[in-house]
């Protein structure tokens, strides 16, 4: 058995609104994801993964319960301390991409590097090796708005992998893409936790994305209602239909 | 994230806007302009004024002869001759006064070759220049053993060698003053305006004893048309002035209740006035001028604000990538500073050739100084820092799931 990447002890997340009672969302999920894994996070809007995976993500903190980052206790850590793990630890790709427009392709890949403190040389370097990685070496200089969505994509995936994490998290990553690039970024995606090794988490409600991973966490209300191999996860769906 | 990456990053914000950049920066331009030319015209007000004081020597009593009343017509300051040289022998007795400079003056025609020109011929002892706190440029002064030997020599002023003499070396030459050959044996130093605004640099001195043996002859034996009494400082003005107006009563027999038949100026005092009036000009121009930046800085703020807002995407896009606090702090603070030290140096190249023109156009004196050039600077690096901070800080203290969430 891997050594557990991730692990969350009985997270729970409510969100407080003034002059209004506090909105649980999430209610006590526990869960381990070892080095290596490919996790896909389904469940219908409401269900609490997006919530899930801004705490994994370190972008929001959960109001009770522990999360352990790569041995690393995580909840309570101040807001810089969190930059800093998002930094080094974590890479994240959008649904909306959320390249920063006014830069060139391989500027996007290079700026977390660039936070990280390392020359500009060193952070161009590295930042077209990962864009080679991702089938986009040719199109370095382009702005954002000059590149399809699926290659937007590629460069978010570049900019995920410049600082070497030790998770990918990609949130819907397919969700702006035709089927046929949906089916080409997850292709990467795949080839990039097989052969790097790379640990992904995805968030998706499509049963078709989803099959690309190899475990499946399937949320309800806050909680977790499936946790196994994909296969079984989407049959059950398909019979409960 | 280094500097030169922080600015690369805050001129390609700055460019993708571009008017609301400029317009914004248009605040800061006009405000450091302003400071610029309001502090150059105030500075060159007191310039002037300090310039006319250290000309005219320092701590200074000038004496005049008094109006005169005759049959129920009365003439003004100057027209009596009740000024002597004996009231200027007895001022020395006055205690605190180190110098005393009886003058006799009128004006003549000057010739030099085919040249003339008409200059105030004044008779001095030696003693006037240092009461004056005058050096000659060239040449030299007369001595007490000129002034006994009733020499026809001369010391002028700049204006007139270079109106009588041109381009010639006036040291040796002989100049006629009316029809009377005189030996010019130096020239002075340049001395500028007097606070009156006339040019202290048209004037000849000959030896009191010759003026007034041969140029200008006195119906009343003995008498002079002003006389300097230099006090040794500056507290004891007051006392001497009034010692002083004493001693003359007391001389010209004066009964307790009659006006004085002469004027005592005190000129420290006139100058230190002037010297106040110019520094409170000085002040308040620049005090308008500040005005002006803080309005500039406050558009600065509220551009920033309205950024930060429009930008909010961005900023969780940073955060998500592992931008800290204090990288996007110091972000949008570049940004900021950026707009400040653009619009502080086309600014003070504005006021510079504003406070020019005004020079040219009104003939006031202006003086632009470094340290005004330093000051303007420094004042809108931070009007920058202190209006770009608000809307810094609160960028960077927005939560990374939030920002996120904003389209």
């Amino acid at each position: 058995m891997p050594q557990s990447l991730i692990r969350l002890i009985d997270i729970h997340k409510q969100y407080e609104t003034a002059g209004a009672p506090p909105v649980p969302v999430l209610h006590g999920v526990s869960l381990e994801i070892a080095s290596g894994e490919f996790v896909c996070l389904m469940g219908q809007s409401g269900s609490g993964k997006s919530t899930l995976m801004n705490i994994l993500g370190c972008l929001d903190s959960p109001t009770r319960g522990e999360y352990v980052l790569a041995g690393q206790q995580v909840s309570g850590l101040a807001p810089d301390a969190l930059a800093v793990i998002r930094n080094r630890q974590l890479g994240f790709v959008f649904q909306g991409f959320n390249l920063l427009k006014r830069m060139s392709a391989i500027d996007n890949v290079a700026l977390p590097m660039i936070y990280a403190g390392e020359g500009r040389a060193q952070a161009l370097q590295r930042a077209q090796e990962k864009l080679r990685l991702t089938g986009l070496a040719d199109l370095a200089q382009r702005l954002p708005n000059q590149l399809s969505g699926g290659q937007q994509q590629r460069v978010a995936i570049a900019r995920a992998l410049v600082m070497n994490p030790s998770v990918l998290l990609a949130d819907e990553p397919t969700g702006n893409l035709d089927t046929a690039t949906s089916e080409e970024i997850m292709g990467l995606i795949q080839r990039l936790n097989r052969d790097q090794s790379i640990t992904v988490v995805l968030v998706t409600h499509e049963p078709d994305i989803a099959r690309f991973g190899q475990r499946l966490i399937r949320l309800k209300d806050g909680r977790v209602i499936f946790d196994g191999p994909i296969a079984q996860g989407l049959g059950e769906r398909v019979v409960a239909a | 994230m280094n500097a030169p990456q922080v600015l690369q990053e805050a001129l390609r914000a700055l460019s993708t806007n571009r008017l609301r950049t400029s317009l914004t920066m248009l605040g800061v331009i006009i405000g450091v302009s302003a400071v610029v030319i309001m502090m150059g015209v105030g500075r060159g007000a007191q310039a002037l004024v300090n310039q006319s004081i250290s000309s005219m020597g320092s701590n200074l009593l000038v004496v005049f002869p008094g109006s005169q009343t005759s049959g129920g017509v009365r003439f003004g300051a100057g027209a009596a001759q009740t000024l002597t040289l004996s009231d200027a022998a007895a001022a020395r007795s006055i205690s605190g006064v180190i110098r005393v400079a009886p003058i006799v003056m009128r004006s003549f025609q000057l010739g030099y070759g085919n040249t003339n020109w008409s200059a105030m011929v004044t008779g001095v002892t030696a003693e006037y220049f240092p009461t004056r706190s005058w050096e000659p440029e060239e040449g030299d002064l007369f001595s007490e053993a000129d002034l006994r030997s009733n020499a026809r020599i001369a010391v002028i002023g700049q204006t007139t060698a270079r109106q009588l003499f041109g381009d010639e070396d006036p040291i040796g030459k002989t100049m006629r003053v009316r029809n009377l050959p005189f030996t010019v044996i130096g020239v002075l130093a340049r001395k500028g305006q007097s606070l009156d605004g006339r040019d202290q640099d048209d004037a000849v001195f000959i030896p009191l004893t010759t003026a007034r043996q041969q140029l200008i002859r006195s119906t009343f034996p003995g008498s002079i048309n002003l006389l300097f009494v230099q006090v040794a400082s500056a507290e004891q003005m007051l006392t001497a002035e009034a010692e002083l107006t004493d001693l003359l009563r007391a001389r010209h027999r004066i009964a307790p209740g009659q006006e004085n038949d002469f004027t005592v100026r005190n000129l420290t005092a006139i100058a230190q006035t002037a010297a106040v009036a110019a520094g409170a000009m000085a002040i308040l121009l620049g005090s308008i001028a500040g005005v002006s930046l803080l309005v500039g800085g406050i558009g600065i703020m509220n551009i920033m604000l309205v950024s930060v807002t429009e930008r909010t995407r961005e900023i969780g896009i940073r955060m998500a990538i592992g931008a800290r606090q204090r990288d996007i702090l110091r972000q949008f603070l570049i940004e900021a500073i950026t707009i400040c030290l653009a619009g502080g140096a086309v600014g003070v190249a504005l006021g510079i050739s504003g406070a020019w023109l005004i020079a040219s156009l009104s003939g006031l004196l202006v003086e632009i100084s470094v340290s005004s050039i330093a000051l303007a600077f420094g004042f809108s690096a931070a009007i920058g820092i202190f209006f770009g901070w608000y809307p810094a800080a609160k960028a960077s203290r927005l939560r990374p799931v939030e920002a996120l969430r904003i389209e």
